[in-house]
């Protein structure tokens, strides 16, 4: 009786032992491949502007500076601005929740002109691009991990019209 | 009596009898209180006719052991006091009030008395109070004033501040209110209403509908004004608010976002950040004239300005040395000055009303601290560690900080939540402010009677 009770139980922490190295080594696998540094690299909470056209970009921990992907993202948004010369956008800047609430929206504000002034390199006129700062308050992802937090540090473009 | 009594409209009138001032009771609150005051606080004493025209009128049953309990749970909060169980008292409230029987209060180990008496009179409510010496035996504070009935919280809070003045030297904190924002929903999604409560929790009200996004609302320490961020029609602006009439309006008028408001000492101006390409400076508007004033011009992002009391300097956060730090500067801007040296960043930085610290949040090693430097850098003390926490905000006598917490999420992001938090200036008595539903950004008020 006892040491069936004891094999039973166990089995039980062996399988939850099992089941929970199982989700660690995915999760860790999962933000490896979508994450380079500290920047989200993956596709979840990406939407699309047009076929093949991402509609934000991501940054580093208190950054503003553009990567090489988001300068390439952006690069595509412009081409495709510059197909629709009748679309007006505006660039929403987003920080993660680890920084104070104002900073953050100063912060956010910076990323979201970081893109803008890409996107006008590009000759798309700064009449047809506003800008707003959430900072911390519009999360896409709400846990609070490493990779949620790279998720939400971004600035997203949005048809205005 | 009555020729001690002079009326105002709705504002409280003390009248302070005369008393003699060599107590032996005495609390040092610059350091950590670990052997709070022992104190009586007796339900005040009220006569069957007025409890029966208080019931009809506030609809409450004995208001006279109510307010002796907001008092008791006022000092109970301050941590430098500890209100005794009635159900030890031996003296009837209205013999008490009169002559305490000093070896009983002795007995149960009581070195304070607090007891006090309540009559309706013409509609009014009349208050005395007395606050004893009991090692003494002597009287050592007596006042009586007549309010309107309806403010009977207020009367407990004034008793508390008149209390914790006579016994520590500084003015108390307990007649205030404060204004926070009230959270609600999905993390991803939240709604967020300006909300205003007293001190203690009671009487919340929720000032805005929850249609547009605020944050940051802060109290004029001269005035009911309420100024705060407000994303109306998308525009985030900084707005002022008359609590009283209701009536709101956009400050200044600048082509982008206005962020991080903050009174002056005075009340007559309004300093907060402007965002422009990327950029964020200090501007300061004089609330009389409108003239706008540009303080800083820097690359940087530079916002979360305070006042010094005296409003010669302004402390603020910036990162223009690359990371967020806190620096010092005249309040034209000249003589900017880096203070905080720490590891770390640094945030939120809020001058006391006492002039003697500033206040702020630090961010080092994937944790949030509260803390406090003397306002040329020195003397960093961290008073509270968490997972996140921010937006210190000084009780108007500076010997208590509000701020508010957030809980990490797991991995679904679920657990989510915020609390405002206080803490004394001596890293002592850390203590949950409950309110209806979640909160954060609170901004404490000035002593509402002085």
């Amino acid at each position: 009786m006892i040491i069936s009770k004891i094999f039973k139980s166990t089995m039980i922490v062996l399988l939850a032992c099992l089941v929970l190295t199982a989700c660690a080594t995915k999760k860790k696998v999962d933000a490896g491949n979508e994450m380079d540094g500290d920047v989200y690299t993956g596709k979840d909470t990406v939407g699309y502007l047009a076929d093949g056209v991402p509609d934000r970009v991501f940054f580093a921990t208190n950054e503003s500076a553009l990567t090489t992907a988001s300068s390439e993202t952006l690069r595509l948004q412009s081409e495709w601005l510059r197909a629709n010369s009748n679309i007006t956008v505006v660039l929403e800047g987003h920080a993660d929740e680890r920084g104070t609430r104002e900073y953050n929206l100063a912060l956010g504000d910076r990323r979201a002109n970081a893109a803008k002034d890409y996107l006008m390199t590009f000759g798309i006129s700064a009449d047809r691009i506003s800008v707003i700062s959430y900072g911390k308050e519009r999360p896409i992802d709400s846990a609070s991990t490493p990779l949620s937090w790279s998720k939400n540090r971004r600035a997203v473009t949005v048809k205005t019209n | 009596m009555k020729k001690y009594i002079k009326k105002i409209s709705l504002i409280l009138l003390f009248l302070i009898l005369p008393f003699k001032a060599f107590a032996l009771i005495e609390i040092d609150i610059t350091r950590g209180n670990l052997d709070p005051l022992p104190v009586a606080v007796s339900p005040l004493s009220i006569d069957d006719n007025s409890k029966i025209n208080f019931e009809k009128i506030l609809n409450t049953e004995n208001i006279g052991s109510e307010i002796s309990t907001i008092v008791e749970n006022n000092l109970r909060a301050s941590g430098i006091f500890n209100p005794l169980n009635k159900d030890a008292f031996l003296q009837a409230p209205d013999i008490a009030h009169l002559k305490p029987r000093f070896e009983d209060w002795n007995l149960i180990k009581a070195q304070a008395l607090i007891t006090g008496k309540i009559t309706y009179d013409e509609g009014k409510l009349r208050v005395e109070f007395r606050l004893w010496d009991v090692l003494a035996g002597k009287e050592i504070l007596a006042l009586a004033f007549t309010t309107a009935p309806n403010n009977w919280r207020r009367v407990g809070h004034i008793i508390s501040d008149k209390v914790y003045e006579r016994l520590t030297g500084e003015k108390g904190y307990f007649d205030t209110r404060i204004i926070y924002v009230a959270e609600e929903g999905p993390k991803t999604q939240r709604i967020k209403k300006l909300a205003i409560m007293d001190q203690d929790g009671f009487n919340n009200k929720f000032l805005t509908l929850g249609n547009e996004l605020v944050l940051t609302p802060r109290f004029n320490p001269t005035s009911q004004m309420v100024t705060y961020l407000s994303y109306f029609k998308n525009l985030p602006r900084v707005y002022l608010l008359d609590i009283a009439t209701g009536t709101q309006e956009v400050v200044g008028d600048f082509p982008g976002m206005t962020f991080a408001p903050r009174f002056s000492p005075d009340g007559k101006k309004i300093i907060m950040s402007f965002a422009k390409d990327g950029q964020s400076d200090i501007y300061v508007m004089d609330l009389e004239n409108r003239i706008v004033e540009r303080i800083t011009n820097h690359p940087s992002i530079d916002t979360s300005p305070s006042f010094s009391p005296d409003e010669k300097y302004v402390t603020f956060n910036s990162d223009r040395s690359g990371h967020q730090q806190i620096y010092v500067m005249d309040s034209d801007g000249n003589n900017v000055k880096r203070i905080s040296f720490g590891d770390g960043l640094y945030g939120t930085p809020v001058w006391s009303p006492r002039g003697d610290l500033i206040a702020f949040t630090k961010l080092h090693q994937g944790s949030f601290y509260i803390g406090v430097m003397r306002p040329d850098g020195s003397g960093e003390r961290l008073l509270t560690e968490n997972f996140y926490q921010e937006a210190p905000s000084w009780s108007p006598n500076g010997r208590i900080l509000i701020f508010y917490r957030e809980t990490k999420t797991d991995q679904e992001g679920d657990g989510f939540s915020a609390k405002l938090w206080s803490i004394d200036l001596t890293g002592y008595n850390e203590r949950l402010i409950e309110t209806e539903t979640d909160a954060s950004d609170p901004s404490w008020s000035s002593l509402l009677s002085n």
